[in-house]
């Protein structure tokens, strides 16, 4: 029995590279990548005493923006757009950081570091003034909770098609393989903004986070990640022969968007060498999305970068994956070509 | 329009899964696809259906409108009723309304499915559900229809109800192509092709075939030659080759050869002309 369980494990690739392969990524990946440390924090000084101000910060902040000629407002729009963590205002006496509570580890951080300085400074947290974890969690788990659904749902719908011969019927069908991945995907995609609605409503109310920003924007984002999710959904199916497969492989996908999204520790606070891989994942820039949207207010005009991004990812994913399934549904064109009997 | 093939090979990975095989479906007839597991007999199908495309050679299809095929397995989706099994693949067939009715209504008395429509097809007995699957490849009236194995492990009675059905299609001037792995079925069939690794190595009516065997088959109890002799109930049944001057079992009794003995003697000559294993 030891021996055929070895042997049939053998065979099982997948498996296999789940029990030798995964461990060591995940002990590499997540060892470098669990770190709330945040080492340092891009800052803004702005106001007449600007210089001043930020020549003598700690270097804990990463001065990146001085503008002597701003104010309160142009300080809260560099935290709303996200251009830094912290905004120095020194138009007032005693000067004000603003600090951004959207990014909970590095604000928690810029708050301990602040009051370590005395009275010197007044430190006002905009968007999580209490610092409160559900209010950060709760729209990347959003994505988070959407991901799972999507992908899975997706990619089991799909290989149970192949699974039950069906898939071979649909192809012999005078259907286009785009229309049978458009048929097979609406029906998700639509539950799947309902789950979204729905997820997103829950957490609102349950947990009391703000909702600042534009619901339409929200929409467009969310939009765009389910089509990237579903994508990929439709790419781990054409890729699996079972459903078993198919989790096994969704899995592989989740796991890493869960610690290396930014939703848990700060993208700011992994290092480089794996740093790269978050931005690689889609959760990350519906995170950022979500974040900016819900707790900052923020506009498409300074989250168009995870915009452009995920609508990049979202062409990338559902065109690779509508070529792999059209080379299913319809085999490549042959050496010599067959004859439809209407031109024999 | 006759359909069929003109020395195709289909290469799978490195295994030459179909080699030079030609034959023609006419229509309004049934070509029976015989041979053992792993002969290349779904391959055939699968090429013929468009699923594969050859390597080599050329294949004479309907266009997708006119095609039907009932895969193996059961041909149907599970988590659907039986009418909305109908109405999905009539709707991809641009049928709908009445037409569909018109068109469903006959297949499924035929079938002994009406008044289960509302029945999940994955609560039907399995031969119910291969008929419903030959309802739904025949539901468009399609010039050509496939079917890989459509009575393997379907009971006698709905055997006879599938080739009912089968029949009325072929009346209808349909070219069915099927796999079988019963030789009644083969020899009910107008032509036949039985594969061999791949090959064709006997094309023709049954009529044809049993007419071109070479020498006889004769019953035994004693075979004298156990390389050529197979079982048949208690008894063996042994091919003396006309040109042989083997010495024959000493009770040798002739029989009339079946499709049966064509293929299997085809199988053995096939497999000494390649050096394969018997």
């Amino acid at each position: 029995m030891i021996i055929k369980e070895f042997r049939e494990l053998r065979r099982d690739r997948r498996t296999m590279a789940m029990l030798l392969v995964l461990p060591i990524l995940l002990l590499i990946i997540f060892g470098y990548a669990a770190n709330f440390s945040v080492e340092s924090i891009t800052t803004a000084a702005v106001g007449p005493q600007a210089d001043v101000v930020a020549a003598n910060l700690p270097d804990f902040f990463d001065v990146t923006e001085v503008d002597p000629s701003g104010d309160a407002s142009t300080a809260e729009t560099l935290l709303q757009d996200n251009v830094v963590d912290v905004a120095v205002d020194t138009t007032t006496q005693p000067p004000t950081a603003y600090v951004d509570g959207s990014s909970l580890f590095t604000a928690q951080a810029a708050v301990s570091v602040l009051g370590r300085l005395g009275g010197g400074i007044t430190v006002d947290v905009l968007y999580n003034p209490e610092l409160i974890t559900a209010w950060v969690m709760v729209p990347a788990l959003t994505g988070l909770i959407l991901m799972f659904i999507g992908t899975v749902v997706t990619s089991i719908g799909l290989v149970r098609e192949r699974e039950n011969g069906t898939l071979e019927q649909l192809a012999v069908m005078p259907l286009s393989p785009t229309s049978v991945v458009f048929g097979k995907i609406v029906p998700y995609f639509i539950l799947a903004s309902l789950d979204m609605v729905v997820v997103t409503v829950l957490g609102v109310m349950l947990f009391d986070v703000p909702f600042n920003g534009n619901p339409g924007l929200f929409a467009l984002g969310a939009a765009l990640f389910l089509l990237v999710v579903l994508g990929i959904g439709v790419f781990i199916s054409t890729v699996s022969q079972t459903t078993g497969q198919a989790i096994q492989l969704a899995f592989f996908f989740l796991l890493p968007q869960i610690l290396l999204s930014g939703m848990i520790f700060p993208l700011e606070a992994i290092p480089w060498g794996v740093r790269w891989i978050s931005y690689l994942l889609p959760l990350t820039y519906y995170t950022m999305i979500a974040q900016g949207v819900m707790l900052r207010g923020a506009d498409l005009a300074s989250l168009w970068a995870p915009f452009l991004i995920l609508s990049v990812m979202a062409v990338l994913a559902f065109g690779g994956a509508t070529l792999r399934f059209r080379r299913d549904l319809a085999p490549e064109s042959p050496a010599t070509p067959s004859r439809p009997g209407v031109d024999a | 329009m006759t359909f069929g093939m003109e020395r195709v090979s289909v290469r799978l990975g490195n295994v030459a899964a179909l080699e030079d095989v030609s034959f023609e479906a006419a229509p309004g007839s049934v070509t029976a696809i015989i041979g053992a597991d792993g002969a290349g007999k779904s391959t055939l199908l699968r090429c013929l259906a468009g699923l594969v495309e050859p390597d080599e050679g050329i294949v004479v299809r309907p266009h997708k409108q006119d095609l039907g095929y009932l895969p193996t397995g059961l041909g149907s989706w599970k988590s659907l009723t039986v009418d909305q099994n109908i109405a999905f693949v009539g709707g991809a067939y641009g049928l709908s309304g009445q037409a569909l009715v018109d068109a469903a209504e006959p297949l499924l008395e035929h079938a002994g499915l009406t008044g289960v429509g509302d029945r999940l097809a994955g609560q039907l007995s399995g031969g119910m559900r291969t008929k419903l699957g030959f309802c739904l490849a025949m539901l468009h009236v399609p010039e050509l229809v496939v079917l890989d194995e459509p009575t393997t492990g379907v009971d006698p009675v709905s055997r006879v109800e599938l080739w009912r059905m089968i029949s009325d299609a072929v009346a209808s001037g349909t070219s069915v192509v099927m796999a079988t792995s019963y030789m009644d079925e083969a020899e009910r069939a107008a032509s036949v092709v039985l594969l061999d690794r791949g090959r064709a190595i006997l094309t023709g009516s049954p009529a044809m075939l049993l007419s071109n065997l070479d020498g006889s088959i004769v019953m035994t109890s004693q075979p004298a030659n156990r390389e050529r002799a197979w079982r048949s109930g208690s008894r063996w049944r042994e091919w003396v080759p006309a040109a042989s001057d083997l010495t024959r079992p000493t009770d040798a009794q002739p029989v009339q050869p079946d499709l049966r003995d064509v293929s299997i003697v085809a199988a053995l000559r096939a497999a000494d002309h390649v050096g394969g294993p018997r």
